[in-house]
C-alpha cells in the first residue's frame, strides 16, 4: 500500500507566449534562468527542500527541453522507488482523447496518478515563478485551520493590484472573497497560484466540473469552491517572488540577481536550488578582459567586457566586446568588436563581429507591443546574427539571418525579423 | 569491453607538503573544478572500459565523498561499475596495503571474477588524456607480457623523481630504474600499464609468496629479463602533479590557452562529479586578468594569473597573484597573497599577507570560519 501525505502537481504545460521567441521551441518553465538554471528549477527544488519527494510535472506545449532537463529526477534527489518526478503529458484514452483545455483539466486527467499515491493533500504549482518557499509551513498553516483549501497570496502595491487575482479575508485568514483581476481591488493580497487543497475535495471538484469547458483553477475550481462553503484560507507569504512571464520581469528578475547582497540569494547554503548541471570546465577570464557586476557560468570564456550582466554556461565573448545589461544564455557567441546593450539573447545564437545591438530611440514593436517591450532587443535560440549589423530596441530575431535581412545593415527599432520555424 | 581498469590511488606524499595530510594525491583539486583522478576515471570511460577499481588506503574521505557515484563518469552499475576498494581485515590478512602489488594482491578476487581479458593499470595522480584502447592495441601487436606507458622528458627536466627507462630499438624496455639518483634517461614510466588479466594474477599471486609488495620494483624491474615488457611512448600533455612545484605548475599550465582547448573544448571531454553550485558572482571592484575562476565564487577584489576553484570568496581589495586558491576559501579584505597555494576550506583574516619568496608557499592557517 502506497502513502504519501502530500504530493504536487507542477503544472508546466503553458507556453507563456509573452517571452515571444524566447518560448518559441521551449515550454516556459525549461526557459532558462539566472545563468545556469530553468524556470522549473525553482518550484522542483522548493519541492524536495520541503520534503514533497512526489512530483507530477504536466507537460503538454514544446516539452522536448523539459522531459531532457527533468530525466528522472536526479538533480533533485527526486528519483524514487516511491514516488519521485513523473512527466505527465497527455494522452489517448478510451473514450476520450483531448488535449489538456486548462489547469484544473489537466489535473482532472490525471486523478489516477493522483490516486496511486492515496494523498492526503494534493499541492497545485506553476512552473514560472521565481522564489523559495516551505511548502509544509503552507501545509501546518492548512492542518491548523482544518482548511480544505488554502491559496498562498502575497500583499502587491494597490495600484498594481488589478493585475492580480485578489483574495479578501476576515482577521483569521479566512477567505470571504474573491475577485479575479478586479478594477477597484478591495484588497491587495494576491494569489500566487499556489495552492494546497485536502484530496477528498480537489477531488470531488474536479469530478463535478469534468464538464466544464477549459477548466481553470483560478476561474473555476476556487470559486466553486468559494460556492460551496469550503473553508479557504490565505496564507501569507511576505519573501520573495517573481513572476516572470513578460519580457521585462524575466529581464528584470535576472539582474536583480546581480545586486550585491540580492534579496533572491542563490549563494545561501540554506534552501539550496538544484538543476542538472552540465560537467564544463571552470571559466576563463583573459588579460584584458572586464568584469563588472555581472554573474557568468562554468565554461565560460572572456576576452572583452561584461557589465550588470547575467551569462550561462559555455559563453565566449570576443576581443572588444562589450556587453551591457543583457541576459546570454548557454553556448552563445559573441564575436569581436560588438557592443550589446539591453539584449536577452537565446541558447547556441553565434553572434558575428562589429554587431551592435540596441541602438536607436525606443519605438514600440511594430508586431507585438504588448509582448517586445522594456527596450529590449530579443533574440530567439540557434540564431545567427552577420557581422557588421546594428540591431535597434524593442526587436525580436529568430533563425538563421544573413547580411540581406537587414536593409543598410540596420534592423530598426521596433521590428521583428523572424526567419524559420513558427511565427510567434 | 576488453579490459577491467585498476587505478592506483593510495598515496601520499611528503613532497606535497600540507596539502596531502587531509586527502590523497587522487583527490587534489586539479584546473578550477576537477580533482586529480578525474583525469584517469575519464580515460578509463572515454576508452569504453566499464568496470573500476579505484584502490586507496591513505586518508581517504575526500576520495570517497568524490567518488560517491558510478554516474559522473558513466561507469554504469550493472555490467560495470566503479569500485572502491579500501584495505580490510579477512581472515587471512590484517595488513593495510603494503605497495602497490599487495594492494592488488588483497583485491585479487575482484580480479578473478572479472571476464575481460586484459587489464588497465594506472595511478590516479597524473593529469593526461590517452586512449587506451591505442596502447592495448599495441601491446597485442608487440605480443608483449606488460606494456608501459612512457613519456620523453624535455631535456633538464627532473626525471629523478620519477622511474626512469631505456629501450631497445624494437622499444623492449631493457633497463628500469625507479627514482634513480641521477638519472641515465630522460624517458620515464607514466605509471600506466596494459597487462594481460591472468598473467597479472600469475605476477602477483608469485609475488605474494615471496613477500614481495611493490609492482614496479618486485615485477617490472625483477622480471625485465624474463618477460617481454615494452614501452608506448606518448607525446602529447602529460603532468604528474605529485610534488607542490608540479601541483602548481600543472594547475597554471590551465591559464595557456592550447592547454586549455585539449582538456576543455576537444573531445572527448573530461567529467568530474557535478556541483550544485550557482554561477561566479563579480561585483564592482572585481578586477581579474588572466585566471580561471570556478563556479560558486564571489569576486570582489583582483585576480591576476591565478586559478581560483569553487567556491572561493575574495573580499574587497585582496590582490591574489600567481596563486591557486583551492575549494571554498575565504579570503578577507585588503589580503594580499602571490605565489601561493591556498589550502581549501580556509580562512584568512583580512589584512593577511602571503607571498611565496623562493617558490610556492603553502598556505594553511586553521582560523574559524565565522569568527572573523
Amino acid at each position: 500500500m502506497i502513502k504519501k501525505e502530500m504530493i504536487a502537481m507542477l503544472l508546466a504545460g503553458g507556453q507563456g507566449s509573452r517571452l515571444g521567441v524566447l518560448t518559441a521551441k521551449v515550454a516556459k518553465p525549461a526557459v532558462a534562468f539566472g545563468g545556469k538554471y530553468r524556470i522549473i528549477d525553482f518550484p522542483l527544488s522548493n519541492c524536495i527542500n520541503s520534503g514533497v519527494d512526489t512530483v507530477g510535472v504536466l507537460t503538454q506545449y514544446q516539452p522536448l527541453r523539459l522531459n531532457t532537463h527533468i530525466g528522472i529526477g536526479i538533480p533533485w534527489d527526486l528519483d524514487r522507488n516511491v514516488g519521485g518526478v513523473t512527466i505527465l503529458p497527455p494522452y489517448e484514452k478510451s473514450t476520450s482523447s483531448e488535449w489538456y483545455t486548462g489547469t484544473a483539466n489537466a489535473i482532472y486527467q490525471n486523478l489516477d496518478y493522483m490516486e496511486t499515491y492515496n494523498p492526503d493533500y494534493v499541492l497545485i504549482l506553476s512552473g514560472d515563478h521565481i522564489y523559495k518557499m516551505d511548502y509544509e509551513v503552507m501545509l501546518d498553516f492548512h492542518k491548523a485551520n482544518k482548511a480544505d483549501v488554502t491559496i498562498a497570496a502575497m500583499p502587491v502595491p494597490m495600484e498594481e493590484a488589478s493585475r492580480f487575482g485578489i483574495v479578501v479575508t476576515d482577521e483569521e485568514s479566512r477567505i470571504r472573497e474573491f475577485e479575479e483581476k478586479p478594477e477597484k481591488p478591495s484588497s491587495n493580497l494576491a494569489s500566487m497560484g499556489i495552492y494546497i487543497f485536502s484530496w477528498p475535495v480537489l477531488k470531488d471538484a474536479l469530478i463535478r466540473l469534468s464538464e466544464q469547458p477549459n477548466c481553470d483553477f483560478g476561474k473555476h475550481i476556487i470559486p466553486y469552491c468559494h460556492e460551496n462553503d469550503k473553508r479557504m484560507f490565505a496564507y501569507e507569504y511576505n519573501g520573495y517572488w517573481k513572476d516572470v512571464g513578460t519580457l521585462s520581469s524575466y529581464w528584470e528578475a535576472n539582474m536583480e540577481l546581480i545586486d550585491i547582497i540580492p534579496e533572491f540569494n542563490l549563494y545561501e547554503e540554506f534552501w539550496k536550488i538544484y538543476t542538472n548541471s552540465a560537467n564544463l570546465p571552470p571559466q576563463y577570464i583573459s588579460e584584458q578582459s572586464v568584469v563588472d557586476r555581472c554573474i557568468i557560468s562554468n565554461g565560460s570564456e572572456i576576452y572583452g567586457e561584461v557589465h550588470n550582466s547575467v551569462l550561462g554556461g559555455g559563453v565566449t565573448v570576443g576581443k572588444g566586446s562589450v556587453i551591457k545589461d543583457s541576459i546570454l544564455m548557454r553556448d552563445v557567441t559573441v564575436g569581436d568588436n560588438c557592443v550589446i546593450e539591453k539584449a536577452i539573447i537565446a541558447e547556441g545564437t553565434v553572434i558575428g563581429n562589429d554587431v551592435v545591438i540596441g541602438i536607436g530611440s525606443e519605438v514600440p514593436n511594430k508586431e507585438k507591443p504588448g509582448v517586445y517591450s522594456g527596450g529590449l532587443a530579443t533574440i530567439g535560440e540557434n540564431s545567427k546574427i552577420p557581422s557588421g549589423v546594428q540591431i535597434g530596441k524593442n526587436t525580436a530575431i529568430s533563425g538563421v539571418t544573413s547580411i540581406e535581412d537587414y536593409s543598410d545593415g540596420v534592423l530598426a527599432s521596433g521590428e521583428t525579423l523572424i526567419k524559420a520555424g513558427d511565427r510567434i | 569491453m576488453r579490459a577491467v581498469g585498476i587505478i592506483l590511488a593510495g598515496g601520499n606524499n611528503r613532497k606535497m607538503q600540507e596539502l596531502t595530510s587531509r586527502r590523497a594525491v587522487a583527490a587534489m583539486p586539479v584546473a578550477g573544478s576537477y580533482r586529480a583522478i578525474d583525469f584517469a576515471l575519464s580515460n578509463m570511460a572515454n576508452s569504453h572500459i566499464q568496470k573500476v577499481a579505484v584502490l586507496t588506503q591513505y586518508n581517504a574521505r575526500s576520495l570517497n565523498e568524490h567518488l560517491n557515484s558510478s554516474k559522473w563518469w558513466d561507469f554504469g552499475r550493472k555490467q560495470g561499475g566503479l569500485y572502491v576498494f579500501t584495505p580490510t581485515i579477512t581472515a587471512e590478512n590484517g595488513y593495510w596495503y603494503r605497495g602497490t602489488a599487495d594492494a592488488i594482491y588483497q583485491n585479487l578476487d575482484f580480479l578473478k571474477r572479472c571476464h575481460e581479458p586484459y587489464v588497465i593499470i594506472t595511478s590516479g595522480d597524473a593529469v593526461y588524456k590517452l586512449d587506451y584502447n591505442k596502447v592495448l592495441e599495441y601491446h597485442i601487436a608487440k605480443k608483449a607480457d606488460i606494456t608501459v606507458v612512457c613519456k620523453e622528458l624535455a631535456p633538464g627536466e627532473d626525471a629523478t623523481r620519477f622511474g626512469t627507462v631505456r629501450m631497445n630499438e624494437s622499444a623492449r624496455i631493457e633497463e628500469f630504474e625507479e627514482k634513480p639518483m641521477v638519472a641515465h634517461s630522460q624517458t620515464i614510466s607514466t605509471g600506466i600499464y596494459v597487462i594481460r588479466r591472468r598473467q597479472l594474477i600469475d605476477l602477483i599471486e608469485h609475488c605474494a609468496e615471496e613477500e614481495r609488495h611493490d609492482f614496479v620494483t618486485d615485477i617490472l624491474i625483477r622480471y625485465k629479463n624474463l618477460k617481454k615488457i615494452y614501452g608506448y611512448k606518448i607525446n602529447s600533455y602529460w603532468s604528474n602533479i605529485s610534488t607542490v612545484d608540479a601541483y602548481y605548475q600543472t594547475n597554471m599550465d590551465f591559464l595557456r590557452p592550447e592547454v586549455r582547448n585539449y582538456f576543455f573544448k576537444e573531445l572527448p571531454p573530461v567529467n568530474s562529479k557535478v556541483s550544485d553550485l550557482p554561477p561566479a558572482k563579480y561585483n564592482p571592484g572585481a578586477v581579474v586578468k588572466n585566471s580561471l575562476v570556478g563556479s560558486g565564487s564571489i569576486i570582489n577584489g583582483t585576480v591576476e594569473n591565478s586559478v581560483i576553484f569553487k567556491k572561493v570568496f575574495v573580499g574587497n581589495n585582496c590582490v591574489i597573484k600567481n596563486s591557486i586558491i583551492l575549494n571554498d576559501v575565504y579570503l578577507g579584505d585588503n589580503t594580499y597573497i602571490e605565489n601561493c597555494v591556498v589550502e581549501s576550506r580556509d580562512t584568512i583574516r583580512a589584512n593577511t599577507r602571503h607571498v611565496g619568496e623562493n617558490g610556492v608557499k603553502v598556505v594553511v592557517e586553521k582560523n574559524e570560519r565565522y569568527a572573523l
